[in-house]
């Protein structure tokens, strides 16, 4: 159980990651695509490691080497600042390798598809392809090629797994266990690969999940009364609510979604204005949940329409915090998707 | 004189009420006579011994992608119809959605320049709607049909003016032709990747909702009834297009509907998943418009191709290369290649006691036929039938050969089916065009 480095840097790996132990053998996937394969304790398996990335952030010089000599391409087929930014930070404080591109699926046209560009990531020894695109189940196309480690930082309506996990772990920190509690998402339910990813990730965690929008943007066979029954586990366990005042009802955590503009242009809404008149997230709203509730937003957000500014930087929003523990999880991920053995388990004394 | 006699076969011929062992008699390409040892009376002949086999007219697909010309990297007419000779079709109606489109009676002519070169089996071009497909002024109805189409169609494209389909429809009375029409209103489906449903929610993937084909059909029904014009719609694939057109049909409108193997036989779930709902895909192998639909979809179509409100089934045959199917699935071209496993998969219902076997062939043979009127062609005369005097377009099947899909061993360019891997019972054993073999596999022994 030894992290790998030459023998002079022994000297700094003690300190590298600390209790409490990292369940061993538990995480099994080669990829993170979704949550939807992952089991409870795979997700509690980056959350409990993701405390430990959390303690070597929050350091004076948060740097270590756990993945010396590993390669993360941050390959970006669409514009993000702060998913991208978290994983370059994530893999920099683990001494990882982090090359960040911005690609362009008119590369398409010019004959380059994904899956080239992904086995020629491969063949320059890249371990690990973040990789964010516009259009769902891009990343499944890259990880049927290549045997790097792919990680979707989102695609298209589909999924946001890094989020998911981030907020999973920014929830366990203030309310515990998540068994039974009520959580609920509220905005553009069709078009958000956040909502999706949170909705897998709460169900394996035990939650009780409440999605809320308008009719236009909730989107169909979600209700498992709208699928076959041979396909009710096919689809998390939801319920669903058009009155924002229902929904909130009792919450422990309310999660507003941010709302994108072309929603109104493509006639899915009559107005911005009618949209937050009927459901932004507002204090005179949330005085409906629990009185401990907790607020969030995966971001960017828009103040005065999903969510109403003073209760976005009031008491309960945890919406910085988010942001913050997005880089340790994705360091926790990055860590597990390494495949490198723990270098300080708890039960074993570290070299001096 | 050349004959050819095949012996002892399951003679099963739909249109004449025939199914039983007999034996075919085809001299100098026409069919002469069809019955029990009928051939030991020709002296001189080839013969094939079909015992244990069934032998059926050549079966004849209304709806199928050659290509050619201008689309050569995905389908040719040598490769399309050698894919067609496979797969048990005789007679092929070429889609007009070529480059350049089949509009006017050069594109036409050179199809069948084309054809009479290199084709294997017998092709029958079906001409545009509108000038360049583009949906905008009507294409020369008149001179297409002096070229030889058998039908008007803007493909893939819907025509979207309710006004300019009004205009097509009464004007191809003039000629007689059917006008069929892709079922999608473009505005309702437009970025849909698949069916609108439990499916396409999971994968994130923006739907094509079946209420976008029920507002299309349900217009054209109402312009046909209004003409007094033939319409006929490809590709049926919702249970709401079918009520519609069953209820038309009894009112007494002329309209007549197709639908392809994979629309009465798969679901949307076949994009995404395997054997479990554990682990998602995208399959853009399954990406096909109309999309896969639902159970109860394939229910009804199913009844409604058993009680003839859709006269017959059509491949839809859409060969695309790997380029256009290995990216993103939004990017994927839609399409399923489908000619040479149309019988093994329809055969699927006779397996599951939907339909008998001779049903499943009228669907395949006079069915198509009667529904477009091809027989009443000059020189179409019997075609869908073994009845004396017709082209020797004879298909031999094996009802209970078991197989397994192969894609890379298909003839056609287009190895894009969702069925790589997948085992089917019923194969296509041999093909005769004209009374010449034009497919055979070892299952056929020459006596």
């Amino acid at each position: 159980m030894t992290i790998e480095t030459t023998p002079s840097e022994v000297q700094t790996t003690p300190s590298t990651i600390e209790s409490p132990a990292l369940p061993e053998g538990v995480w099994r996937q080669q990829h993170l695509l979704d949550l939807d394969t992952c089991s409870r304790s795979e997700i509690e398996a980056v959350l409990t490691l993701a405390d430990r990335m959390r303690e070597i952030l929050d350091r004076r010089i948060p740097r270590v080497p756990a993945l010396r000599g590993y390669t993360v391409v941050n390959l970006f087929y669409e514009p993000s600042t702060r998913t991208r930014v978290s994983f370059e930070l994530a893999g920099k404080v683990l001494g990882a390798d982090v090359i960040s591109v911005s690609a362009n699926t008119s590369s398409v046209v010019k004959g380059e598809s994904l899956i080239d560009t992904v086995r020629t990531l491969r063949a320059m020894r890249a371990d690990a392809i973040v990789m964010r695109h516009s259009m769902a189940g891009a990343p499944y196309l890259a990880a049927e090629h290549t045997d790097a480690s792919i990680i979707n930082a989102g695609d298209g309506a589909h999924a946001h797994p890094t989020q998911a996990l981030l907020d999973l772990y920014t929830m366990r920190r203030h309310v515990g266990e998540l068994d039974g509690k009520k959580v609920v998402m509220v905005g553009d339910i069709a078009h958000s690969r956040v909502a999706r990813s949170d909705l897998w990730g709460l169900a394996a965690m035990g939650a009780k999940v409440v999605v809320c929008g308008p009719p236009t943007l909730l989107p169909r066979g979600l209700r498992a009364a709208d699928r076959p029954a041979h396909a009710e586990s096919a689809l998390p366990p939801v319920s669903i609510e058009t009155e924002i005042e229902a929904a909130i009802e009792d919450a422990d955590v309310v999660m507003a979604l941010r709302l994108q503009s072309e929603r109104q242009e493509s006639g899915l809404l009559p107005s911005l204005h009618e949209y937050a008149a009927h459901y932004q997230v507002t204090a005179e709203r949330l005085a409906r949940a629990k009185p401990n509730h907790l607020l969030m937003h995966p971001g960017p957000k828009n103040e005065g329409i999903e969510i109403a500014g003073d209760v976005a930087r009031g008491s309960h929003s945890i919406i910085e915090e988010q942001v913050t523990n997005g880089v340790a999880v994705r360091m926790a991920l990055l860590y597990l998707l390494s495949g490198r053995a723990d270098p300080a388990p708890a039960n074993e004394e570290v070299r001096p | 004189m050349t004959t050819l006699a095949i012996h002892n076969g399951r003679v099963i011929d739909p249109a004449l009420g025939q199914d039983g062992i007999a034996d075919v008699v085809i001299v100098d390409g026409r069919i002469t006579r069809v019955g029990p040892n009928e051939g030991d009376m020709v002296i001189e002949a080839d013969r094939i011994d079909a015992t244990g086999l069934v032998v059926a007219p050549g079966f004849v697909d209304l709806h199928v992608h050659l290509r050619e010309p201008g689309g050569e990297h995905q389908e040719t007419i040598a490769t399309g119809t050698e894919a067609a000779a496979r797969g048990g079709f005789t007679t092929v109606c070429a889609m007009p959605g070529t480059q350049p489109p089949l509009d006017s009676r050069a594109a036409v002519e050179s199809v069948l320049r084309e054809a009479d070169v290199s084709a294997r089996v017998h092709v029958l071009p079906i001409g545009c709607i509108t000038a360049g497909r583009a949906g905008e002024l009507l294409a020369p109805a008149g001179e297409l049909a002096g070229a030889g189409v058998v039908a008007l169609t803007d493909d893939g494209h819907a025509v979207a003016d309710p006004n300019l389909m009004r205009h097509a429809l009464q004007y191809s009375t003039r000629f007689g032709l059917p006008v069929a029409q892709h079922p999608e209103d473009p505005a309702l489906v437009r970025g849909g990747q698949m069916h609108e449903g439990w499916v396409a929610t999971r994968l994130g993937l923006r739907g094509r909702p079946p209420s976008g084909e029920a507002t299309m059909v349900a217009r054209d029904i109402a312009l046909a009834e209004l003409t007094g014009a033939h319409l006929h719609v490809c590709d049926v694939s919702t249970a709401g297009s079918v009520q519609l057109i069953r209820a038309a049909r009894e009112r007494g409108a002329h309209i007549t509907a197709t639908v392809t193997p994979h629309h009465l036989t798969l679901t949307h779930e076949r994009v995404a998943f395997d054997d479990s709902y554990d682990r998602i895909h995208y399959d853009s192998s399954a990406k096909v418009f109309p999309p896969l639909r639902e159970e109860e979809d394939i229910a009804s179509l199913v009844e409604a191709l058993r009680d003839g409100v859709i006269d017959a089934i059509a491949t839809n045959h859409s060969p695309v290369s790997a380029i256009e199917k290995d990216i993103e699935f939004d990017l994927a071209a839609p399409g399923i290649s489908g000619l040479e496993t149309a019988f093994g998969l329809t055969m699927r219902l006779v397996h599951d006691g939907a339909l008998t076997l001779p049903a499943l062939i009228e669907r395949l043979t006079i069915g198509p036929v009667r529904a477009w009127n091809l027989d009443r062609r000059p020189g179409l005369e019997g075609l869908g039938t073994l009845a004396p005097g017709a082209a020797g377009d004879v298909v031999l099947l094996d009802p209970q050969a078991e197989w397994t899909v192969d894609p890379q061993s298909f003839a056609a360019l287009g190895k894009n089916t969702p069925l790589a891997g997948e085992r089917l019972r019923g194969r296509v054993v041999g093909t005769v065009v004209d009374g010449r073999v034009v497919f055979e596999t070892a299952a056929v022994a020459a006596l």
